[in-house]
């Protein structure tokens, strides 16, 4: 028995032996490159490189003619749509989104905006789209619509209307839905998106309580993500959180959507929006 | 036909340098879909490029390269107005040919 015990303690004190120097090389390694330069940088110098051909374009474009195009039942275009700067105005319309809306009676973001213009003017159901899975039927040309949107206000700063108390409202559930913990894993939108200079992987995770800068966060989506080949927008990506939370999924364009974009958009308040961006 | 390729071509001195965006699944076969069944192959097989007319670049896809895929290719000799013409062919024998002038 005691034999035993000081055969095991050797066997520890060789194996920290073993790793003790091998930490210490590990740590001699990543060093001398942080100096020149630093893990962020490095990712930076990534994101330029992908940058130069962004298939975002590629939908945007898809989105332009769509946009033009008459289409559904009553063959119509969307070039009559108010996005909330007046029918037909799509420049500067995606940094005032969400924002109320006098003909819904509702506060609506920029993709249950493109359903109502769908189902007004061109004859579409709204229902119908809506309960359509991501990437499937006419939800492909929501999101490319969604794509051409968004980049006619590329460059432009955010700046939500916050005059109509239901904009106050909607900005007010957002918040608590955004710091509401839940699910199997007690996790929350703030979990992961309340302080500064987190990230996972490779992936930086923008503080979205306050404004996270240029092209961060809300100012970045719509996006391409290069590693499902993919375009996503802001409801997808919304889902998306939910799914990682071990949430239920929320209805598409569902007013608890729309009030955490409500919330992003309003702190994001003077970030520039570089959307349709480049994701990993 | 697909959907429109975006190219961009920029001369600087002699060199031109182009960039080309393409619009393709580029599905590769090896994959299945949820009912288990093969998603079949779909992929450009041989990718054209024209300077005012004379080919200068000819090269052979595979299903390896990525969907969406993008090229960027220098051109000697190209001057601004000049137009550079991008083919693709895929294994259903679908083509698309675009243009873009030189600036």
């Amino acid at each position: 028995m005691k034999a035993a015990l000081v055969w095991a303690t050797a066997c520890a004190a060789l194996l920290l032996g073993a790793v003790w120097p091998g930490v210490g090389l590990a740590q001699v390694q990543t060093q001398t490159p942080t100096s020149a330069k630093s893990t962020a940088d490095g990712i930076a110098e990534y994101r330029k490189m992908l940058e130069d051909g962004n298939p975002a374009d590629l939908f945007e474009a898809k989105g332009e003619g769509l946009w033009k195009e008459k289409r559904g039942p009553k063959n119509v275009s969307l070039e009559k749509c108010n996005l909330g700067k007046g029918p037909g105005v799509v420049k500067g319309a995606f940094v005032e989104l969400p924002r109320w809306f006098e003909d819904t009676q509702r506060v609506q973001d920029l993709e249950s905006r493109l359903l109502t213009c769908m189902e007004a003017l061109q004859g579409f159901s709204a229902t119908e789209i809506a309960s359509t899975a991501f990437g499937r039927g006419e939800q492909v040309n929501v999101t490319a619509l969604a794509t051409y949107v968004a980049a006619e206000s590329r460059g432009l700063r955010f700046n939500l209307p916050q005059a109509h108390p239901a904009e106050r409202k909607s900005y007010e559930i957002g918040k608590r839905v955004f710091f509401f913990r839940g699910g199997p894993m007690d996790f929350s939108c703030a979990a992961c998106h309340s302080e500064a200079g987190k990230r996972i992987r490779l992936q930086d995770l923008p503080e979205l309580t306050k404004n996270p800068g240029d092209g961060v966060g809300f100012a970045a989506w719509p996006a391409y993500r290069v590693s499902n080949g993919q375009m996503w927008s802001m409801q997808l990506r919304l889902n998306d959180c939910f799914r990682q939370q071990r949430f239920p999924y929320p209805g598409f364009g569902s007013d608890v959507t729309i009030s955490l974009g409500t919330y992003m958009g309003v702190n994001a308040k003077g970030a520039q929006s570089i959307a349709p961006a480049i994701k990993r | 036909m697909g959907d429109p390729m975006r190219i961009r071509a920029q001369v600087s001195g002699n060199t031109t340098t182009v960039r080309v965006l393409m619009s393709h699944e580029m599905e590769t076969g090896q994959r299945r879909d949820t009912a288990g069944k093969v998603i079949p192959a779909w992929f450009i097989q041989e990718v054209s490029a024209a300077h005012n007319g004379k080919p200068v670049l000819t090269a052979s896809w595979g299903p390896s390269v990525a969907k969406n895929p993008f090229m960027r290719f220098n051109l000697k000799g190209a001057k601004a107005g000049d137009k550079v013409s991008v083919t693709w062919t895929d294994n259903k024998g679908d083509k698309r040919t675009d243009e873009a002038v030189v600036a």
